[in-house]
């Protein structure tokens, strides 16, 4: 029983590394675009789609590179045309918009590319485990570690060292002095939609090589990135990072001891979370209080 | 921007807008279809409700294309007694519910003389519930679940897929014999997998095999690496799949990458066509039941069928749903025209014992809708997926097994129809 | 919360009038739901689909209580509508035949639910109250499809039907038509207990809740009180559409819990418009009718419904009905 648990617990922090990868974008969004981007599971298929149409001429790696771009491009129209116009309301507003849109990206993906799952294939090299007894670990779930962990350190340096970051993070806690200093928030804005949007590219298309790839996968992936942010805190990307771990390996450990509670348990993880510390394990606190 | 000025431009924009939406509406209401026969001849009207949309969508798509096939084939030689068919499509979403209150639409604004579809078993128990409530004949075209002819029966409904007892029954000899005695099941939580999981293992039991574990997965399930964990742990023989057709494709993805497949045998039930497609080439394994396959060389009417079908549809194959789509609305012609009528009591009369002529059964032995539970018995096609085929030729068939021989007898499926 | 544009009361001659017209107003709208059934076929309806509409209408009204007339953002509401049909659908199966008892019983678990849950959900505002009704909306839905013994998991719950209701020496039978009109039934009472709750000094401070919450927080008034039985209510409103709804289908599903059906009722309030009492009812109209009407026509139905959602909240944020009052004023 002892072995069960370790091989759930080392399996749950690998699951939930990928939660992480899934929260990134959308915590970003969250915090500048104050938006919950309902939309952003549409995206991740939308740019798992790219990636399947690409694969046969750029490879693999040529998808996982320019796919996540394409993405991005749609993402910076809807900011434009149709999330900009809504800054000045109701957050309500953003939020039922990213709601109609993920219906309607999910008909435009159903109907472009069929009903029916289509196989996105990953590198021979990536597709077996790296130990026999930790045959949960395959080369290409290392990978999706690895990207969560490059990606979030890249975030936090991008947000921490470079200008770009320096407004976002200003912009979040005090959009109306970050104008006033001369700073373009339209710009600042539209950027970082347009990152969280290539973000959730990345993590579509690589979900998308180990679970399925067809149009209502967007749905399964939205849930537990959404959990990951609001338990790991709002505004804190290592947060996000942890809140992933903490609900995968609660969920891991869950399914084998008690597994008709294993989805329940992280939105009860979350719910006591809001319930006694808002704020997250690392989030900054007074946001949206 | 000034606020008079943003309130301005909403107010040009929105009268465009509604000045737009209102033309495209009436546009899209006069381009509504009329149907083009003469005014004389009221067409034979077929409602068929199906999920268009939803994790269900790739197979009920299927089974809409074949009955659409039929229809127009139907049409052209000279329709149900002399009057056009027509058939009218519905999106169940996947959803009972949803399927109920379609059932209702086509019934009250499409007033159609008969019903069919449904892909999910819970959708097919409604639909049959409500048909029967309303007097007209519903027949089944994909959902499985024992109970719909069995404990559920009702004398309006029929149905043309298998039960889950045949599926099961399709295959596990051969799992058994091949692979072992010690069975671990992966089955998604609702009845259609339940259904699967208690038919074999009643099998299972009978011929001396034993049940070492099993998890219940919930619909929609992406991740597995849990699941398989503990299969690895309790180390069987075969690993049953009794998954809902995406929760399939990706625990099968899954399963070739954690290298599981090596060492355990992996089987079950229903594959579709639809599935295999949808699996990466590392991903096809696995010994399975189709309940019907394109690839018959030695029945006759099959290799044709096939080819109209395929120039019918952009040169896709027919899957076991379309053809489901394709018999069931044969089936429901030639009751018509035995009963000469529409009326549900003698269609249903002669839908009792109705054999399906070789052209429609399209495989080998006696096709027919058995009397007492009014269960199509038709063949099992169980086999292996190809690892390195290519569309269409995905699946080997091992053998044809002729429904009849599988099916569980009338008195054992739990159906008390009033026999008239 | 939110605080948008405070609009000035209207002068009391204006007021005469304008209680004139609700009265009509409403009285039009008793008129036209009676009559129904007669005219629904000339213009391509039935009866199921009046009835489906009166259920989400008086299930956005509902939601609109807190919604649009208190200013919280419920994005789980839909936890509420599927205790109401899981209740009936229980009681229906094992307890009674009598569908006005399963209504109480499905009306008063999912209210009694959200009284409970209520003072948790209110201590955080804005996005966070949001994020929290989804949670507690998801983890229902969860509980739903694996507690299979009681609700029948992921298939739903079956077994049920609406029996002749035995009333006063009379038979009601429960037929599409019968059903009818105990929904308008119902949703009379649940528009009378909405109309007489906003228009009382509860009503009142809950609108004020809306306008500024920091004011009356510093005034000393118990803000989360407040808005812990503004939920309370809503969700008590709620429940009764949903056990309504269960009966129409005969048929329960853990789908009512998901969040994607909370979404719409969001959507349906602001579609018809959330600061206008009747507002909800015709965003259901709307949503029910279109909906209802291009599934049958097109195989991109989402799309049309998810054009709906992106346009009115890009175009008529005040709904159908701020939009129509809005012009009413300017013109």
């Amino acid at each position: 029983m002892n072995l069960v648990l370790i091989f759930n617990t080392f399996n749950g922090l690998i699951t939930g590394a990928f939660y992480a990868l899934l929260a990134l974008g959308l915590a970003l969004i969250l915090g500048l675009n104050n938006t919950i981007n309902f939309a952003q599971g549409a995206f991740m298929a939308l740019a798992a789609y790219f990636a399947y149409t690409l694969e046969p001429s750029l490879g693999f790696w040529g998808a996982l590179a320019v796919a996540p771009l394409l993405a991005g491009v749609l993402g910076l129209v809807v900011e434009v045309f149709l999330i900009r116009r809504l800054y000045k309301r109701d957050p309500l507003y953003s939020l039922l918009l990213t709601f109609g849109l993920a219906l309607i990206m999910q008909d435009v993906i159903r109907t472009v590319w069929g009903a029916n799952g289509v196989p996105l294939s990953i590198p021979e090299s990536l597709g077996h485990p790296l130990s026999q007894t930790y045959f949960f670990l395959t080369g290409y779930r290392l990978f999706v570690v690895a990207v969560a962990l490059v990606g979030t350190a890249v975030l936090f340096a991008v947000l921490r060292y470079t200008r770009l970051g320096i407004r976002i993070r200003a912009g979040n806690a005090d959009l109306e002095t970050v104008s006033a200093l001369g700073v373009n928030i339209y710009l600042l804005r539209t950027a970082n939609f347009v990152i969280g949007i290539v973000f959730a590219g990345v993590a579509g298309i690589l979900a998308a090589g180990q679970l399925g790839l067809e149009p209502t996968m967007g749905d399964g992936l939205l849930m537990p990135a959404f959990v990951a942010i609001v338990v790991g805190g709002v505004g804190s990307l290592l947060g996000s990072l942890l809140g992933g771990l903490l609900i995968g390996v609660a969920s891991g450990i869950t399914t084998a001891y008690f597994p008709a509670a294993s989805e329940a348990v992280i939105y009860l993880i979350m719910g006591l979370m809001l319930v006694v510390r808002p704020r997250g394990l690392m989030g900054q606190e007074g946001l949206f209080e | 921007m000034n606020k008079e000025d943003s309130n301005e431009q909403v107010q040009m924009d929105r009268r465009t807008l509604i000045k737009a939406g209102g033309a495209a509406g009436l546009a899209a209401l006069l381009g509504t279809q009329v149907p083009s026969w003469g005014a004389s001849e009221t067409p034979v009207k077929i409602g068929l409700i199906d999920p268009i949309t939803s994790t269900f969508a790739a197979l009920g798509q299927s089974e809409i294309k074949g009955a659409k096939f039929a229809e127009a084939e139907i049409n052209k030689a000279g329709g149900v007694m002399g009057r056009p068919l027509q058939i009218f499509v519905e999106d169940s979403a996947g959803n009972p519910g949803t399927a109920v209150d379609k059932a209702s639409r086509l019934l009250s604004q499409n007033k159609v003389d008969f019903l069919m579809g449904t892909v999910n078993s819970a959708a097919s128990l409604a639909v049959s519930q409500f048909a029967n409530r309303h007097d007209k004949l519903f027949v089944c075209t994909g959902g499985h679940v024992d109970s719909l002819t069995g404990k559920e029966c009702k004398t309006t409904t029929f149905r043309t897929c298998s039960t889950t007892w045949m599926l099961t029954a399709g295959d596990f000899e051969t799992l058994y014999k091949k692979f072992g005695k010690k069975w671990y099941f992966l089955t998604t939580d609702y009845a259609f997998g339940q259904s699967e999981q208690a038919d074999y293992t009643t099998q299972l039991k009978k011929a001396g095999g034993s049940v070492v574990g099993g998890a219940l997965v919930p619909v929609g399930a992406t991740d597995f690496s849990s699941y398989l964990i503990d299969v690895k742990a309790k180390s069987p023989d075969v690993l049953c799949l009794l998954l809902a057709g995406n929760d399939q494709v990706n625990c099968m993805k899954q399963i070739a990458q954690f290298g599981i497949n090596k060492d355990i045998a992996v089987g079950g039930a229903l594959f579709e066509l639809e599935q295999a497609q949808a699996l990466p080439e590392a991903a096809r394994y696995g010994w399975w039941t189709m309940e019907w396959y394109w690839n018959q060389p030695n029945t006759p009417h099959v290799a044709d069928f096939v080819k109209r079908y395929a120039a019918a549809n952009k040169g896709e194959y027919p899957t076991a749903r379309a053809w489901f789509g394709f018999a069931t609305t044969h089936a429901i012609r030639l009751a018509v025209e035995k009963a000469k009528s529409l009326e549900t009591a003698k269609v249903v009369k002669a839908m009792e014992g109705l054999v399906l002529p070789p052209e429609i059964a399209l495989q080998p032995g006696n096709v027919f809708y058995r009397p007492q539970d009014h269960q199509l018995m038709l063949g099992m096609f169980p086999g292996h997926v190809i690892q390195t085929g290519k569309y269409p030729n995905l699946f080997d068939v091992s053998g044809i097994v002729p429904g009849e021989k599988i099916a569980l007898p009338p008195s054992e499926t739990g159906c008390v129809l009033p026999r008239a | 919360m939110s605080t948008p544009a405070y609009t000035a009361p209207p002068p009391p001659s204006a007021m005469q009038t304008s209680n004139l017209k609700q009265h009509l107003g409403t009285g039009i709208l008793a008129l036209v739901l009676l009559t129904a059934p007669a005219w629904l076929h000339y213009v391509g309806g039935y009866n199921d689909i009046a009835s489906r509409v009166l259920i989400y209408g008086l299930a956005a009204m509902g939601l609109n209580l807190l919604l649009g007339h208190t200013g919280g953002l419920s994005f789980g509401h839909a936890a509420y509508f599927g205790l109401g049909s899981y209740g009936v659908g229980l009681m229906l199966k094992y307890m009674t035949h009598n569908v006005l008892l399963a209504l109480l019983g499905g009306t008063l678990l999912g209210g009694v639910v959200a009284a409970v849950l209520a003072p948790i959900a209110v201590r955080r505002r804005g996005i966070y109250f949001a994020m929290i009704t989804i949670a507690i909306g998801q983890m229902f839905y969860f509980i739903a499809i694996r507690w299979q013994a009681v609700t029948g998991g992921y298939d739903g719950l079956t077994g049920f039907s609406r029996h002749t209701l035995h009333l006063f020496g009379f038979d009601w039978t429960m037929g599409s038509l019968g059903f009818y009109y105990l929904v308008v039934a119902c949703f009379a009472l649940g528009a009378l207990v909405l109309w007489i709750v906003l228009n009382s000094p509860l009503g009142h401070t809950f609108v004020a809740i809306r306008e500024n919450q920091k004011r009356l927080t510093f005034l000393g008034l118990p803000v989360q009180r407040y808005a812990a039985i503004s939920f309370a209510l809503s969700g008590l409103i709620v429940a009764l559409a949903g056990g309504l709804n269960a009966l129409l289908d005969n048929f329960t599903s853990p789908n009512t819990l998901n969040y994607t059906f909370s979404g719409d009722l969001v959507v349906i309030a602001v579609l018809g418009g959330m600061r206008n009492f009747w507002g909800p009812l015709v965003g259901a109209a709307i949503f029910v009718l279109v909906r209802d009407y291009a599934s049958s026509v097109t195989d991109n139905w989402m799309s049309v419904i998810g054009l709906i959602f992106v346009l009115s909240v890009l175009f008529f944020p005040l709904g159908v009905m701020g939009f129509l009052q809005r012009k009413g004023k300017t013109s």
